[in-house]
């Protein structure tokens, strides 16, 4: 585990910035989407740099074009034109199975509607990425799939079904998923948008507590709240930057679940 | 990814559709069953063939003419011709080495009487010879024997199936039938001997001394003469035939080696398993197409599994399944249903062969190459059917499939 917790730099200067922290830099990263005969510019040349250890919320509207950045941040699309590097890999030049390992080594998904694989355990659905990269043996995916489990406090229910699990238990098995390959880092896409307050909440919480632990995340959200937990806002219009500032006092989920009010009964 | 990891998830997404996957095995199990079956059928038939031919006496050559068949215009049956002569066999028997019985057949049908009883069926005029070469013993009274063949004596040997339809239980040995109106003394009862090749009753037969059946009961323009011959062994039985025709070339001036029909037991045999081994490719075709059709079925339950699971293969890829693993986990599930249905499929098969043997007598035999026909075909037809199927999925755009709702 990588226990190293980024200096917050702000982010005007940021050619000054120390090079070996720098995890993500992406240069004049363009994406086009040919629909017939109209071109439609979804992404129109983003400068981004995200540090080790950061927990960055892009925000934007819809059509803003952060969902495209985001599928380019994760490797799940090839830009138009740009540059992207990622922890010391150019990847707007490498070839799809090089992608592939990416995703799988160091990008982990969490994404809106969480998308486990039905009729399959949670465990089955943590170990996934572990099945495609020839490290482990059968014993230490369970032991690594379990600990990711028990990172997000998930793992009395490691033999339950998907559709056994409430929309947070289910979240937090997306999370323990995505973390279970120790992915330089989160990529989390609307990951509070189909669940309620509470909730919402508790998925946050466990962001802010990995993010404790030294991780990356990079958050995409539209909601306000939820982007107030994050340390760094960055938001989007029409497929570029429009703003990108220090959240100097990032909310604490934790904190706030316990304002809540108390509820009768658990689900 | 490791391969076995990819069968692991294969065999585990095809447990999730337990049922699906069983109906989808169905088509795969019912064609390897009926090709399992019918091969071993087709052998069985071809075993039973082989031992009642060999039953028929021991290195046998059959000789005909086919004189009837080189004249234009109107055609006598086969063998009706009058080539060959009484005086072929005695030379047959004198002159070819490695020659141990040869007989004249005469073959003639003929209503026969006994008091108020009636029967109708095959006359064969035989020489003596014709009983060692046929291996015949007699059950009740005796053969009859050269003399009586020397004198056109009017005595016969029936078989069973004649003497329970003319005698039931009456002792027919020394009583007198009448052929066609002429009366003959019965002999004796031959052993019976049961079903032959094609069915027919073998002990449905009368038996007479050949000059009797030729003067008596032959008509003019029908003498239907054959001739049976008995060779030493299995080994000489080639040259043997090779030398009777030269024989009957030489004897017979001007005519062709195509005017005679020389034919060992085994020409008889190849002939007969020719029929049963067109049955064989006829029911195995069948079973063929059977196979082809569950395969189809396969590559449409694929389809429609990879349509399903666009979402699942579009989260597989995001968590870091490259386009081999996908491609290799389809293929894998195709070619698992049809390994599968494949050997339940030879296990139907041995059943069903089991019982058709049981219910019909007869020793089938699968063999192992059937099995692994079978089990190689089925492999075939997964990874042919599954590769379409499956490149459908590795080809998806991982957006798109991620999307897909």
């Amino acid at each position: 585990m990588r226990l190293q917790h980024a200096p917050v730099v702000p982010w005007a200067d940021s050619e000054e910035r120390v090079v070996k922290d720098l995890l993500i830099k992406t240069s004049e990263l363009s994406k086009t989407y040919v629909m017939g005969e109209f071109k439609v510019h979804a992404l129109r040349g983003v400068d981004m740099e995200v540090s080790k250890g950061e927990f960055i919320a892009i925000m934007g509207a819809s059509g803003s074009g952060k969902t495209t950045f985001m599928n380019l941040l994760g490797c799940l699309d090839h830009p138009s034109s740009g540059s992207y590097l990622l922890d010391g890999t150019e990847v707007h030049t490498i070839s799809d199975a090089e992608l592939t390992r990416i995703r799988n080594q160091k990008i982990g998904y969490v994404f809106q509607s969480f998308y486990l694989l039905p009729r399959t355990t949670a465990l089955e659905n943590v170990e996934l990425p572990l099945l495609y990269c020839n490290k482990c043996n059968l014993h230490q995916r369970h032991e690594k799939a379990l600990s990711a489990m028990r990172k997000v406090g998930i793992e009395d229910r490691r033999h339950h079904f998907p559709n056994q699990l409430s929309g947070g238990q289910q979240q937090r098995v997306a999370i323990a998923r995505a973390i279970v390959n120790d992915p330089v880092f989160i990529l989390a896409d609307e990951p509070t948008g189909n669940l309620d307050t509470r909730t919402s909440l508790e998925v946050m919480a466990v962001l802010q507590q990995l993010h404790s632990e030294g991780k990356t995340i990079v958050l995409v959200t539209h909601e306000n709240d939820i982007a107030s937990y994050a340390e760094r806002l960055v938001t989007f219009r029409d497929g570029k930057i429009i703003s990108d500032v220090l959240n100097q006092n990032p909310h604490n989920a934790l904190a706030d679940l316990a304002k809540l009010p108390k509820l009768e009964e658990e689900d | 990814m490791s391969i076995f990891g990819i069968i692991r998830i294969a065999v585990k997404s095809l447990a999730r559709n337990k049922t699906r996957t069983f109906l989808t095995m169905l088509g795969i199990m019912i064609g390897v069953a009926a090709v399992i079956a019918m091969l071993a059928i087709g052998q069985g038939a071809k075993k039973i063939v082989d031992d009642q031919i060999n039953s028929m006496g021991t290195n046998v050559i059959i000789i005909s003419s086919n004189w009837g068949s080189q004249r234009s215009g109107a055609r006598p049956a086969a063998g009706s011709g009058q080539l060959l002569e009484v005086a072929d066999v005695e030379a047959i028997r004198d002159r070819v080495e490695g020659v141990l019985y040869a007989s004249t057949i005469y073959n003639t049908w003929g209503r026969m009487k006994y008091e108020g009883n009636n029967w109708r069926t095959g006359i064969m005029g035989v020489d003596a010879d014709y009983f060692f070469i046929r291996d015949m013993q007699a059950e009740k009274g005796s053969l009859f024997f050269s003399s009586d063949i020397e004198n056109s004596n009017k005595v016969c040997i029936i078989g069973k199936t004649v003497a329970d339809n003319l005698f039931g239980e009456t002792d027919p040995v020394d009583k007198i039938i009448r052929i066609r109106n002429i009366p003959f003394r019965v002999a004796g009862v031959l052993k019976a001997k049961g079903q032959n090749v094609n069915g027919n009753d073998q002990d449905d037969i009368v038996l007479a001394p050949y000059t009797t059946v030729y003067t008596r009961l032959l008509g003019q323009h029908w003498r239907n003469m054959m001739i049976m011959v008995s060779a030493e062994s299995k080994e000489t039985i080639n040259v043997v035939q090779q030398d009777i025709l030269d024989l009957l070339q030489s004897r017979h001036r001007g005519t062709t080696s195509e005017e005679f029909s020389v034919r060992t037991q085994t020409d008889v045999a190849e002939a007969a398993n020719k029929v049963s081994n067109t049955m064989t490719i006829l029911l195995a075709s069948i079973a063929g197409i059977s196979l082809l059709v569950g395969g189809i079925g396969i590559m449409n339950i694929m389809l429609v599994s990879v349509t399903e699971r666009i979402k699942e293969i579009g989260i597989r890829m995001a968590v870091g399944a490259g386009k081999r693993d996908v491609l290799l986990q389809f293929i894998i599930e195709a070619v698992t249903i049809s390994i599968l249905g494949g050997f339940l499929g030879i296990l139907l098969g041995f059943g069903a062969a089991e019982v058709v043997g049981k219910s019909m007598k007869w020793s089938v035999a699968v063999t192992p190459w059937s099995v692994v026909l079978a089990v190689g075909f089925s492999c075939a037809i997964g990874i042919f059917f599954g590769w379409y199927p499956a490149r459908k999925a590795a080809n998806l755009n991982l957006i798109d499939a991620l999307r897909y709702e």
